[in-house]
């Protein structure tokens, strides 16, 4: 606790940082079709921005925005949106992953079903990244202190 | 002989692979062997990489105007296919240090030799 | 509609089953989803394999692309039956798994236990199906990552190192063949697997090619365990969980030696494969030592789990010898081989996990006097025994007998006197185990051991009585084997 009262210039950069880094977190996502970006990416960036906030403020503080729980939670439903595109497609007429038939028009059925496949990537990155670094840090903070 | 570095891409491919296979042959302590299997990872990854590089090509996004227009582009594929060897690998590093943890905590020590006398007596 | 859908619906029942396994915080939900899934599974293989042999090859393109830029599916004789194998496993291990898991995994990690296994199960099944080079390393990832953590959660704490071998080895392999794809893309410009038969040819053996066949070759070589880059399997099987042993066992180095297959012949080409005169002479007499020498390691175990760990590096010797000779008959003796010793060690693996359940450990001197206490197991052990050393009218028998065909039919006396030799040895170790359950006394202080119980028994004796079935009536196996041996020496189409 000691530590997190005395560095108060990265406190508050850390917290003037945070918007920004989730919105270009999510400028990266949704501008993935446009250019360079993509759910990869995007989660990764995502999931700094509240590896950023555990390291200042302490992964009880973080814990409170994102119960492990929840993020679990999150990881799985991820992925489910991605493969739950997959099976709508093929629901619909289409191979599995079909996009073309999401829409009346390809170009469109293409832009929805890569959009929302990114999204799927991009949460459970972002989630993936949260409970890695969770696990790891939290281990410690559980008393398994290594001698 | 003229052009002795030749693509110097490879070389620089070969030695990383190189290192990180000596590094997880050689070393004992379990966290260097991740390190070591990263390095060699990455060789992979830069071999790809470069492999995508047409001479003169530029970065493949069709922006408009230049549709048509013979621009040379780069190949993304193999750029693509890195990115799902690179998530992969990003998974191998983190299960094995979740791994090494989890033997520190039973063993107490992350020396490959230590932990094999520890299991000795059976 | 979903007849069309098959290929693909192979891989995404358990790919979608696995999140929702994790979100299923009970244990008992998880396997009840997971045998679900695996039942649908094994459903969906029988059909394809029953297409397949009616009307061909099947082909799927994911999302609608086209090959060969898009990924494609592709289902030939050769896969379907690795996919039948795969899932009939799967299906029986995950029947038997509830009252396995239950005593040797705490509560809190059951459904992660299950999300793993259907993780593993989906990437070999993608491993099986896929007709896309990177495709395959991808799902080859996917499986061999959550055999990792399946491993890491056997009691003893040698499971964490033996993972963690495994994890270096396993990476070291896989990166091997992702090098050796990318050369292949180098010379071709192409990842789709037909694509690349069909192009190489053209491409000439050039250094490229050659240094990707190498790099491929050790990179699935690694991934089988054939000797001597075996070093990784004997502790992973050893201390992981008893149904993660047996699955892995029976399904995860016959996939390996799957891809093997098909880079030999459906990309390479069975001329390019046979020409390569060095690969006879490497792989035959590696894959003889590991026959004579893991057979012999086998019988100084003291660990029966251990034992039959060894035993499995030396099947695999048997069926590399098979795939080694490259004819008709060594490739028909090769994959049913593959068949055969799926069902028997993974029967064999089931047993033991009784034994585990019971007795509490698998080692020989626990083992004392279990013949009359657990009476159905151990006779399941025996009958399985008796398999694996290749007595007339068991499944083993019915393999070695075309191995031994195959290397006559070569000439190579020498190989035929090892596959006979490794019997024998496969006789004592077998005989080490039977001597201590029949004719040794129980302990006075062993612990009461009952008969296992039925939902452990019935899956066991499943897999065991099949690979007595399978001695008996070869239509299904050699038939097929034989129509996957033609197949993939008449060229890649």
């Amino acid at each position: 606790m000691s530590m997190l009262h005395r560095h108060f210039i990265l406190r508050i950069t850390t917290k003037l940082l945070m918007p920004f880094i989730l919105m270009f977190a999510l400028y990266v996502q949704f501008h993935g079709d446009f250019g360079p970006g993509g759910g990869f990416q995007a989660g990764v960036i995502f999931g700094a921005g509240f590896i950023l906030y555990a390291l200042i403020y302490g992964i009880d503080a973080a814990e409170k925005v994102t119960p492990p729980g929840l993020i679990r939670a999150v990881m799985a439903l991820g992925l489910l949106l991605y493969v739950g595109v997959g099976y709508f497609g093929m629901f619909l007429g289409g191979a599995f992953l079909d996009y073309n038939v999401l829409r009346h028009d390809p170009v469109h059925g293409q832009h929805l079903g890569i959009t929302l496949v990114e999204l799927g990537v991009g949460t459970t990155v972002a989630a993936t990244m949260i409970t890695v670094f969770f696990s790891f840090a939290g281990r410690m903070r559980r008393g398994k202190r290594p001698e | 002989m003229a052009d002795f570095p030749g693509l110097f891409n490879y070389w620089i491919v070969i030695v990383l692979m190189m290192t990180g296979f000596y590094v997880v042959i050689a070393r004992g302590n379990l966290v260097k062997k991740i390190v070591g299997l990263n390095i060699f990872q990455t060789s992979v990854f830069i071999l790809y990489i470069s492999m995508g590089k047409v001479d003169g090509g530029t970065a493949p996004i069709i922006v408009e105007g230049t549709v048509g227009a013979g621009v040379t582009y780069s190949n993304p594929l193999p750029h693509v296919l890195i990115l799902t060897a690179i998530v992969v690998g990003i998974a191998t590093t983190a299960l094995g240090l979740a791994l090494i943890v989890r033997i520190k905590e039973a063993y107490g020590t992350i020396e490959e030799d230590e932990i094999f006398a520890k299991d000795e007596p059976e | 509609m979903i007849a069309a859908h098959l290929p693909v619906l192979q891989i995404v029942v358990p790919l979608i089953a696995a999140p929702i396994c994790l979100l299923l915080r009970r244990g008992s939900l998880a396997w009840g989803l997971s045998l679900a899934v695996s039942l649908a599974v094994l459903v969906i293989a029988a059909n394809l394999l029953t297409q397949v042999l009616e009307s061909g090859p099947i082909s799927y393109q994911l999302g609608g692309w086209a090959p060969p830029w898009g990924i494609e599916y592709r289902i030939d004789v050769l896969n379907s039956f690795v996919l039948l194998i795969v899932a009939a496993i799967g299906a029986v291990v995950l029947a038997y798994a509830r009252r396995s898991v239950a005593q040797e995994l705490p509560e809190s990690q059951q459904s992660g236990f299950y999300t793993a296994l259907l993780l593993c199960l989906a990437g070999l099944l993608g491993v099986t199906v896929t007709g896309d080079a990177f495709n395959l390393f991808v799902f080859l990832e996917i499986s061999s990552l959550s055999s990792y953590v399946l491993i890491s959660m056997g009691r003893d704490r040698r499971a964490l190192t033996a993972a963690f071998q495994y994890l270096v080895m396993g990476t070291i392999g896989a990166t091997f063949i992702v090098i050796g794809i990318g050369l292949l893309y180098m010379a071709t410009g192409t990842l789709n697997m037909a694509d690349l038969g069909a192009r190489l040819p053209a491409a000439g053996a050039s250094r490229t090619v050659l240094a990707a066949f190498a790099f491929l070759t050790v990179g699935a070589t690694l991934k089988l365990a054939l000797f001597p880059l075996h070093f990784w399997l004997p502790n992973a099987y050893a201390y992981a969980p008893s149904a993660v042993t047996a699955f892995l066992a029976a399904t995860a180095t016959k996939v390996s030696i799957y891809i093997l297959l098909r880079f030999f012949y459906t990309i390479f080409g069975p001329a390019f494969a046979a020409a390569d005169i060095t690969l006879q002479s490497l792989l035959i007499p590696l894959a003889t030592v590991a026959v004579l020498v893991c057979s012999t390691v086998a019988i100084f175990q003291n660990n029966v789990k251990r034992m039959l760990a060894y035993s499995s590096i030396a099947q695999i010797g048997y069926m590399m010898i098979g795939i080694g000779f490259g004819t008709a008959t060594g490739l028909t003796a090769g994959i049913v081989h593959l068949f055969n010793h799926a069902l028997t060690k993974g029967g064999l693996f089931l047993v033991l996990g009784c034994v585990v359940l019971r007795a509490g450990s698998c080692r020989l001197d626990d083992l004392a006097g279990l013949g009359r206490r657990m009476p159905l197991t151990m006779f399941g052990f025996v009958l399985g025994g008796l398999s694996l050393i290749g007595v007339p009218l068991t499944a083993g028998f019915v393999s070695k007998w075309y191995l031994v065909q195959a290397a006559i039919e070569q000439g190579n006396w020498l190989v035929a006197a090892a596959i006979l030799a490794g019997s024998l040895l496969a006789l004592i170790y077998v005989w080490r185990v039977v001597e201590a359950a029949y004719l040794r006394p129980a302990p006075e202080n062993a612990p009461e051991a009952a008969e296992a119980p039925w939902s452990m028994l019935i899956p066991a004796w499943i897999l065991i009585g099949a690979s007595v079935y399978f001695g008996v009536e070869t239509s299904l196996s050699v038939g097929v084997a034989s129509e996957a041996a033609r197949f993939l020496l008449g060229g890649a189409g």
